[in-house]
């Protein structure tokens, strides 16, 4: 299916000034795709130009449109010397591949520089027409539509979900060529960033040939990544779910998106699949399985001997209580159940979903979270099919010679056996929420993986089970839909772990655990009390400098006790919090040369299913070893901060009549010391009459002033000021009346350790305060927001060089409204959110551009019922609407001012003919409502501008809207680099304006495509370097994330006539400027 | 241990008002969190000072950022790296070109050039307004001339339209490049008691009456240049106190109009002549760039400070004034109608906007 790939290049505005002379730039633009190369004429002195070029077309095989960017440069004309470089567009014109997605794409782009950054911008439209050509024999995949998305994509429904699909690809990376000693460093990270984006279109392309040979036309929860390995290479690895969704007709769209049920979604949709690329396709590959490692070549184990490798035993976590219940109730219903779905998914070598959230009724059972790490020696790529100077010809996945991928390959196959091993042992066949990391630092590479064992709903899995009809009742679990999921699904007599099981709080029929620890977000039908928090567990680990195994070894020593603390820190935490499971978990460990740190974050919540945590005990080890009233001190402190902690979460679970639910600790005569070890315990339990449920208080023993340090550094997470709530979850437990105010950001904190011999305590301490200061910074800047809440605060956490910490956040902040947050109707909060968006659709719409007169119809619509909802308390919102109205007024009476003066003086009748005028004619043609007509002036007042507002979010929804298209997933790399460090106000400076543009250049792609926001946002890799003595910087950015059109909630009507105008108006306006 | 690096970026852009008017003030970072620990700022949100700081800092890094577009306001509209809501655009541009009185009194009339640059010190000593503070607020005053300097059309318009300020503000800037550039002398001691906003109500009045813009609004510097014409026309006012007659009659139109309803009368009718010459003098020298500077400080002195130690009030002076002018008119042989009533709107509003303590 070859096509034809047309870009106009429209103008230039706000270059830099490229001649001293003149002080003003003649510039000219080359259009490259592939190997073919256009120019357009040169606009001599102008720092504005107008270019408007021909139509460049480039005729290309859909295989190159996948992988190759459109490159479009723009340089000054020197006559003679050499034409200088002033920036670079890279475009990638996969969205343009899909029918439904976006068809054009036009806008005005940042011209970007590695060295200067932004220079000016450039309005580019791009074009592409498809061939319809069934090539049996095709390598590309256009057509599979990819979500970063961890959940089934509103305006989609899912017929069918296929399972993992994973690809890696590997290359030299060119700043470690021999080349780069002579070239200059913007042409290396050219070279970079090019490169990147080459493997990126390469590895998407391939993992959609795997798609389509599933049957399947989508991949969602996306997750691409790269491994920087310095010198063995550049790595770039991606997971993802198959699926096959279908698209909701707009009329039948509302709240469609995880609410639906399977049962009410017509199963005749799936015919209509606009997936025909995907039923055609299964023969295409015919030979190729699913499996997912190439063809292995003889030698790969004998290379795999070389390299060194230590697989981590793994932890497996799940509730750490003392444990052991008699399980009378063996479930036969539930061994028939576990085969029948277990068929379904033995075809999968590896059962796992990168997906965290569900449609209801997908997720019958969650076991705990599986985890595995291993440590690898990096080895170098040793490539033939790369010479040194044709370097970018990319590896071949088949080709003989690329045998080093297979052992990247083999080492994430390794890691992915012993999760679903671990999986099967918590006696689930599935996991869910599954995400894979590294941590580099020189030659050794930790790669994790994680995820939550779980049982599916084998209806899903199975091809020709979605006929409804056929559903098999009797495997189907009675249990009821908040609590089935917390029901354990393993075998109580043979358990896996030691474990405290009572019966379900809820149903009563069946056991859960006492503490759930999982991975995915918190499902929406759920029974929760109280809110939800951020729980994290932070720690720091020294190690001593090594080179090659003796370092792989140390490493590889540390881990499980790593993980074994946070562990402990997050169950201390939690019962501080009187919560009982944690979504949302992950685990980052980041090795540096001498230590090694770790960060888990989840979002801890009190399930009402689970019994209520006990509380924490105190406990010398020896009567005499520590004064028995310090002790009682502790002991009072910690019995306070979880009082305090019950009433600032809300926590006030049903009170249930057989048992004391409020009495947080036991008797000390049943205290069980389990501190510490699992196997300590097995002593103790029979003599617990568990039955009932009785909690059992976690003890902590104070055995030596470690002990003292650590129940000092539990106590010393500050809770959130009055106002604030926080979780790293999609939503946010015990809170959905959103309201309309947004503020995405992204912060990154270094730390320099100057004091070189610091202890382990001293350096977790630092790491602790560093996070909570994050935190506390956070609460301060968006106090404006209050009421509101930091949701889905992503943390991550390197070791850039020998002394320095790093840490960088990602989260949105979202108001909402403090009065109904107790409501927890399901209708209550769509309504007001409909309300809050009314309100605010005013601006961020006629904001666009391409708000035409569609818009202006729906927008006086709304206006009158806009004017009269009150401001409510969010007064001091950071978002754009809720100012709107007050803003306007302000304007209006300035214009008001103007205009009665203009009047009152003869002369300036004529003079300000031009601007007059277009004010009366849109005061006349408009017969709009007054707020409508005012706002329409006060854009206007800014020369009519055209900067899109996209809104950004790394949660999957805008509070307020409705997501009415996906135009194609985003995903950008760039590289910025400085030799005047100091000149551009230092690290902070030189990362502030870099983040930045990185948002800017974001921004423009996404209105390029017709879209005004960006979910599932994430940054995924920073990596920042510095030399201060050489005043030089670089840092390295790649994010990702959905482009999409959303609009308010309430106009669901005018929803496709505007989306039409959106893209179509878009580039005309865009065009026009 | 030390912080290395500390930054936060929005997707929109956050700025605090209060951080931002230290930032225009000039206030160092360390001085603006001091400030803001007065405010009393810490008490919300928890916040230690390592916190206020740290957003102090990331606050002035981004105004930093964003001078650069304000110094061309029609730019932060369709730039694209900063995110920022059209009311905060607004505040933005209202803020940064918002200056001190105070400082504006002392550079008022004089030429924006790099030697009074060089005087901003001692300035800012004098009118403990920041140095960094004054510099702002100089480089506004000859960017914002530089621009409206080669446009055509109404000044207050232009400069509207260019750096997208509120009216009162733009009329403010009109009157600061119509001083700037007729460099009229405010400087003396004589003129120490006028305000810039005496000046600036002054300067509206010049430049919507006696600019060639007043006639003819579509020429270069129309609202900056006085009509030379109409300066011209000027001396043929010198008729009436000239003509022996003619200033007579004037005189005896003026105390019938004026007897019985002033406490002052008998000053007024012995001062006649001096100040009927005084205004018209003044009138006839307009020609001379040298006696355009010295228009308001010859209006003090031949006008404004006789009437003072005569003891007129300002209703006396209002009075007056009306009567002088409207008396012109019954006058048989003054043909001079048009351009005595352009010439005395003028001066009549001045004069009372200056006569005050």
């Amino acid at each position: 299916m070859p096509g034809k790939l047309k870009a106009k290049i429209v103008a230039g505005r706000h270059l830099p000034v490229m001649d001293r002379a003149s002080d003003l730039t003649d510039a000219f633009v080359e259009v490259k795709f592939g190997n073919t190369t256009f120019k357009t004429d040169v606009c001599p002195k102008s720092l504005n130009p107008q270019w408007n070029s021909e139509w460049f077309k480039f005729e290309v095989d859909d295989e190159d449109l996948q992988d190759e960017p459109l490159q479009i440069t723009v340089l000054d004309h020197d006559t003679y010397s050499a034409n200088d470089a002033i920036g670079k567009v890279y475009i990638d014109i996969d969205p343009l591949l899909y029918s439904e997605a976006a068809s054009v794409i036009s806008g005005w782009f940042p011209i970007y520089d590695t060295i200067h950054g932004i220079r000016g911008e450039i309005n580019v439209i791009v074009k592409v027409e498809l061939f319809n050509d069934l090539n049996r024999f095709r390598q590309s995949s256009c057509g599979v539509k990819f979500f970063c998305t961890t959940c089934i994509p509103q305006c989609y429904r899912a017929t069918l979900v296929h399972g993992f699909v994973e690809e890696l690809v590997v290359n030299e990376d060119p700043e470690y060529q021999w080349i780069d000693r002579i070239r200059t460093p913007r042409a290396s990270n050219e070279a970079r960033q090019r490169l990147i984006s080459l493997m990126s279109g390469e590895l998407q392309r391939k993992i959609g040939l795997k798609v389509l040979e599933m049957g399947g036309n989508a991949v969602v929860g996306y997750l691409q990544c790269f491994d920087l390995e310095g010198e063995s290479g550049l790595v770039v690895r991606a997971i993802g779910t198959a699926c096959t969704l279908d698209k909701l007709s707009s009329g039948s769209a509302p709240n469609t998106n995880t609410h639906m049920h399977p049962n009410t979604a017509p199963a005749s949709n799936a015919c209509n699949s606009p997936s025909k690329d995907g039923k055609e396709s299964p023969l295409a590959h015919g030979c190729r399985s699913t499996h997912n490692s190439p063809v292995h070549s003889v030698c790969s184990s004998q290379r795999l001997s070389q390299n060194f490798s230590v697989s981590v035993p793994t932890l497996i976590f799940t509730g750490m209580g003392s444990g052991g219940s008699a399980g009378k109730e063996a479930g036969p219903l539930r061994t028939l159940l576990r085969q029948q779905t277990q068929t379904a998914l033995e075809q999968r070598e590896f059962p796992f979903f990168t997906l965290t959230s569900f449609p209801p009724g997908f997720l019958l059972h969650v076991g705990g979270v599986v985890s595995a790490r291993s440590v690898k020696l990096l080895d170098r790529i040793h490539n033939p099919a790369l010479g040194n100077t044709r370097s970018y010809k990319l590896l071949d996945w088949n080709s003989v010679t690329a045998d080093e991928p297979e052992t990247r390959d083999a080492w994430w196959e390794e890691i992915r056996q012993e999760i679903k091993s671990h999986a099967r042992a918590l006696g689930c066949h599935a996991v869910v929420g599954y995400s894979e990391s590294t941590s580099i630092c020189e030659e050794v590479c930790i790669l994790s993986a994680s995820g939550t064992a779980a049982i599916l709903n084998p209806r899903y899995m199975r091809e020709g089970c979605l006929d409804i009809g056929c559903t098999d009742h009797r495997f189907e679990e009675p249990s009821p839909p908040n609590c089935g999921f917390c029901h354990i699904p393993y075998d109580e007599l043979n358990m896996p772990f030691p474990a405290q099981l009572t019966y379900c709080y809820h149903c009563r029929r069946q056991k859960v655990p006492d503490v759930l620890f999982t991975t995915i977000d918190l499902p929406s039908e759920a029974a929760v009390a109280g809110k939800g928090c951020l729980i994290q567990a932070r720690l720091c680990r020294l190690k001593k400098k090594a080179q090659g195994e003796a370092n792989a070894t140390a490493i590889s020593n540390l881990l499980p006790f790593m993980e074994y603390e946070l562990h402990t820190q997050l169950m201390n935490k939690l019962k501080l919090r009187s919560m009982n499971a944690l979504f949302g978990l992950h685990i980052q460990i980041s090795v540096g040369e001498n230590m090694l740190l770790g960060l888990a974050s989840a979002t801890g919540v009190y399930l009402t299913a689970l019994p209520a945590p006990g509380g924490i005990q105190i406990a010398g080890k020896t009567p005499g070893d520590l004064s028995s009233e310090h002790i009682s001190s502790i002991q009072k402190r910690i019995n306070d901060t979880i009082a305090v902690n019950k009433e600032l979460y809300q926590i006030n679970p049903p009170e249930l009549a057989e048992e004391g639910v409020g009495s947080p600790i036991p008797e000390p005569r049943h205290r069980s010391r389990l501190f510490r070890s699992h196997s300590e315990s097995s002593d103790e339990l029979s003599e617990l009459d568990l039955s009932h449920g009785k909690k059992d208080a976690f003890v902590l023993e104070i055995d030596d002033t470690d002990a003292v340090e650590d129940i000092h550094s539990l106590l010393i997470d500050a809770p959130p000021p009055t106002g604030f709530y926080s979780c790293n979850t999609e939503n946010m437990p015990g809170i959905s009346n959103w309201t309309s105010g947004v503020q995405m950001f992204t912060s990154v904190r270094v730390l320099r350790l100057s004091n070189a011999n610091l202890t382990n305590q001293g350096l977790n301490k630092i790491f602790t305060d560093l996070c909570e200061n994050l935190l506390k910074s956070f609460y301060f800047k968006l106090r404006s927001m209050i009421p509101c809440c930091l949701c889905h605060l992503n943390f991550t956490v390197a070791v850039p060089e020998e002394e320095l910490i790093q840490v960088t956040v990602t989260a949105v902040a979202m108001t909402y409204d403090k009065e109904q947050t107790q409501e927890k109707t399901a209708e209550k909060p769509v309504n007001k959110g409909s309300l809050e968006a009314e309100e605010q659709l005013q601006f961020p719409l006629e904001l666009c551009a391409d708000s035409s007169s569609s818009n202006i119809q729906t927008a006086s619509k709304i206006s009158g019922v806009g004017e009269s909802t009150n401001m409510s308390p969010r007064a001091a919102s950071v978002d754009y609407g809720s100012f709107a109205d007050r803003c306007s007024t302000w304007l209006e009476l300035l214009r008001l001012k103007a205009h009665t003066i203009r009047r009152g003086s003869v002369k300036t009748s004529r003079r300000t003919q031009s601007l007059a005028h277009s004010v009366s004619s849109l005061e006349r043609c408009s017969p709009l409502q007054e707020g409508r007509s005012r706002s329409l002036r006060s854009s206007r007042s800014f020369g009519g501008s055209s900067v899109t507002v996209v809104k950004m979010t790394p949660l999957s929804f805008l509070p307020g809207t409705r997501i009415i298209k996906y135009l194609g997933i985003i995903n950008m790399f760039f590289i910025r680099e400085t030799t005047s460090l100091r000149e551009e106000g230092g690290v902070s400076g030189f990362l502030h304006s870099f983040i930045a543009e990185v948002f800017a250049m974001v921004r423009a792609h996404v209105a390029a495509l017709g879209g005004n926001a960006v979910v599932s946002y994430s940054m995924k890799e920073c990596v920042f370097m510095e030399n201060p003595n050489k005043n030089q910087a670089q840092c390295l950015i790649n994010v990702s994330g959905d482009a999409v059109i959303c609009i308010s909630e309430t106009d669901q009507e005018s929803s496709a006539s505007t989306a039409n105008t959106g893209q179509t108006g878009g580039s005309e306006t865009d065009g026009a400027t | 241990m030390s912080v290395e690096l500390d930054v936060f970026v929005g997707n929109t852009t956050i700025m605090d008002e209060e951080v931002y008017q230290l930032w225009l003030d000039g206030y160092t970072v360390n001085d603006a969190v001091k400030v803001r620990m007065e405010g009393g700022v810490m008490d919300e949100c928890e916040a230690s000072k390592d916190v206020l700081l740290s957003d102090t800092m990331d606050q002035y890094r981004t105004f930093q950022m964003c001078e650069r577009l304000l110094h061309s306001p029609a730019k932060l509209a369709n730039q694209l790296l900063f995110q920022i809501p059209p009311h905060r655009q607004i505040m933005l541009i209202e803020r940064y070109y918002a200056f001190d009185d105070t400082f504006v009194r002392e550079v008022l009339g004089k030429k924006l050039s790099k030697g009074t640059k060089k005087d901003l010190d001692d300035i800012s000593a004098k009118t403990s307004v920041t140095l960094k503070s004054c510099r702002r607020q100089f480089d506004n005053f000859k960017r914002v001339f530089k621009v409206v300097e080669e446009l055509k059309g109404p000044l207050v318009e232009n400069i509207r339209q260019h750096f997208l300020l509120s009216d009162k503000l733009a009329r403010d800037y009109a009157a600061i490049v119509f001083f700037a550039n007729n460099r009229f002398e405010t400087g003396k001691r004589k003129l120490q008691y006028l305000s810039f906003q005496d000046f600036a109500f002054c300067a509206g009045q010049l430049i919507s009456n006696w600019t060639v813009g007043a006639v003819d609004n579509m020429v270069e510097d129309m609202d900056v240049d006085l009509d030379k014409e109409f300066l011209q026309e000027l001396k043929e006012l010198k008729i009436l106190i000239t003509d022996k007659d003619l200033l007579d009659q004037h005189k005896s139109l003026v105390c019938t109009a004026l007897r019985g309803k002033t406490k002052v009368f008998i000053e007024m009718e012995g001062s006649f002549k001096n100040l009927s010459r005084g205004l018209i003098n003044i009138a006839a020298k307009l020609t001379n760039t040298k006696d355009v500077r010295d228009f308001f400080i010859d209006l003090v002195e031949k006008f404004i400070e006789p009437c003072r130690s005569d003891r007129w009030s300002a209703a006396d002076m209002k009075l007056y004034l009306t009567h002088y002018t409207n008396s012109a008119h019954i006058l048989d042989t003054f043909k001079h109608q048009v351009v005595w009533d352009r010439y005395m709107g003028v001066v009549k509003s001045c004069i009372f906007k200056m006569y005050h303590d």
